[in-house]
């Protein structure tokens, strides 16, 4: 059924916000992604010609790295894109077939394999690229939110975790239920001014994403600023000079 | 957006073929055209066959074209699915329509006619809506472009309605029609580049990224040094000096050179009238082919943004 469901009050809304100030652009997440989700609830995930030029696969996590603002305020922000499991997403209502469809329960935009006809519609319906086909099956893939992990009562609890999440080793990443303003992430997004992707468009996506913060003002590398060794006086500037030789 | 090849051969071929069928159901009754049986039976033959022609080059679009079926369910929230079960509808009165012609029973050939006519109509107001309902691609998300899709459908329907109906020794009405709907859809085609022009993508990088508050955002490095299915699908992007000399050939067969041989054989009638509409239909054909591709061509995906910025 692609018309979005009726999610009941106060049912979650799971999802992942991603720290812009302290992701490295390490492609952990994107490799952990790919590895989890090659044997997963959408896997495989096929690659064309791995072994030589040319080489594209499937991938549900990509780490962009941009250039935001100007001179000695610009910066190099590293930025992974996935699905946002979206509240009121295109992607689902454009569906032909009921192949795409949102779970009322937690949120998360899923894609019945064995219903898509792979048509791309909901691919064009994206605003944030976050779906790719899978050209060997002919058909539609996406970010699963691991649906296939956060629930799986046959790993330890602490792992029952998105594998990107798990994987980033600056813990730029954060798991949870933004329904909800008492969770971790809901306060962390308070706290840092989280951002929605491409508000105006109507998707509004659960995700999040954290800005860079704001530089110290004035704050120049400690190797810079005078040592008891700079010393004012040349007299015994010289002297300290010639004693060091 | 990329042109696929099965998608502009079927919007065009189909709509056409609607066009064409939408024409005959309507104007038949009117007695503007030709009443022997074979002329009827002879358009509606090639509406059917463009349009199922179209129909299934769509499905080599798919990846799994043996599931197409499913493609009728959800005619609730997809404009897609609506297409799909408008364009089967449409045959049930049109295969009435031909039995009823062949057969001779005249009052079911108009009123079933004129249920094909409508089933056409809706069928291609689906298709334009199928994209004018896409957010992300701001070329195509404008209350011009279903209303494009109707009207080229409907002039490129009369181009062969024209043509067939010449063979069939009436010349003047269909003709004039080509000229007053050409008219329509070349103005159509300038406003549609005028607002296309002006217009800016969907959205900026700045809030693709959520980082508006640090001022212009662009791009530093992609996330895979080769291309990828997103790339290949959104990524397509075409010249403007080469999307401008498309756009004057478009304008050029698709519209003015069928306009004046339409005013050509309106004015001479006879073996050269005839000549000269089947000429217009298949330059109209050949320049809606053209516009079609630029409609892909020039149209712009937000995703495109975070590589291209
Ligand atoms: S990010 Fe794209 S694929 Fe994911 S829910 Fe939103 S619109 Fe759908
Ligand atoms: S590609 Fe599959 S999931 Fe996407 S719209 Fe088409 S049928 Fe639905
Ligand atoms: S939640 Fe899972 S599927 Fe989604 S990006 Fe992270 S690892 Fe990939």
């Amino acid at each position: 059924m692609t018309c979005l469901p009726d999610r009941p009050p106060g049912a979650p809304a799971l999802g992942l916000v991603i720290d812009l100030d302290t992701c490295v652009g390490c492609q952990a997440c994107a490799t952990s992604c790919k590895q989890w989700n090659a044997s997963g609830h959408s896997g495989p995930l096929p690659d064309l010609h791995p072994y030589s030029a040319g080489a594209e696969g499937v991938w549900f996590n990509r780490v962009h790295s941009f250039e935001a603002g100007e001179g000695a305020a610009g910066r190099t922000v590293h930025f992974p894109r996935s699905c946002l499991h979206c509240e009121t997403p295109d992607c689902v209502t454009v569906c032909p077939t009921g192949a795409s469809y949102k779970r009322a329960e937690d949120g998360i935009v899923l894609v019945n394999h064995d219903a898509c006809i792979g048509c791309g519609l909901c691919a064009w319906a994206c605003p944030y690229g976050a779906r790719e086909m899978d050209e060997v099956a002919g058909v539609m893939k996406k970010c699963t939110l691991c649906v296939d992990r956060i629930y799986n009562e046959t790993i330890p609890e602490a792992l029952r975790q998105p594998a990107c999440v798990l994987a980033c080793p600056t813990k730029a990443r954060h798991f949870g239920d933004l329904a909800d303003p008492q969770s971790a992430v809901s306060q962390l997004v308070a706290d840092r001014g989280g951002q929605a992707l491409m508000p105006d468009l109507g998707y509004r996506p659960v995700n999040r994403y954290l800005p860079p913060r704001q530089r110290q003002a004035e704050s120049q590398p400690i190797e810079d600023q005078p040592t008891p060794l700079d010393i004012k006086n040349p007299l015994l500037r010289w002297m300290g000079r010639v004693l060091t030789r | 957006m990329k042109p696929a090849p099965s998608i502009v051969f079927f919007t065009v071929a189909s709509g056409a073929g609607y066009g064409l069928l939408f024409w005959l159901g309507l104007l038949r009754p009117t007695g503007l055209l030709p009443q022997a049986p074979a002329f009827a039976l002879t358009c509606l033959g090639l509406s059917l066959l463009l349009i199922t022609a179209g129909l299934l080059a769509s499905t080599f679009h798919l990846g799994n074209p043996q599931r197409a079926w499913r493609a009728l369910s959800q005619w609730r929230s997809s404009w897609l699915s609506r297409e799909g079960v408008a364009a089967l509808l449409t045959y049930l009165p049109a295969l009435c329509f031909g039995f009823a012609l062949v057969s001779g029973a005249s009052g079911l050939a108009v009123a079933a006619g004129l249920l094909a006519a409508l089933g056409a109509a809706v069928t291609v107001w689906c298709t334009g809506m199928i994209y004018a309902s896409l957010k992300p691609i701001a070329q195509w998300h404008h209350p011009i472009l279903a209303p494009g899709y109707l009207l080229l459908g409907a002039y490129s329907g009369m181009a062969l309605l024209a043509a067939v109906s010449a063979i069939g020794g009436v010349v003047g009405g269909p003709a004039s029609f080509i000229v007053t709907l050409g008219l329509a859809g070349l103005v159509l085609k300038l406003a549609y580049w005028q607002i296309v022009d002006r217009l800016g993508p969907a959205a900026s990088l700045a809030s693709a990224t959520g980082l508006e508050a640090l001022g212009r955002v662009r791009p530093l490095d992609p996330p895979a040094t080769e291309t990828s299915w997103l790339m290949r699908e959104m990524g397509f992007r075409v010249a403007r000096k080469h999307a401008a000399v498309l756009r004057r050939i478009c304008l050029l067969l698709g519209f003015v050179l069928p306009m004046l041989l339409s005013l050509f054989a309106g004015q001479f009638g006879g073996g050269l009238a005839v000549l000269a509409l089947l000429l217009a239909a298949l330059t109209v054909l050949a320049g809606i082919l053209v516009e079609r591709w630029l409609l892909f061509a020039e149209a712009t995906h937000t995703a495109a943004l975070y590589y291209h910025g």
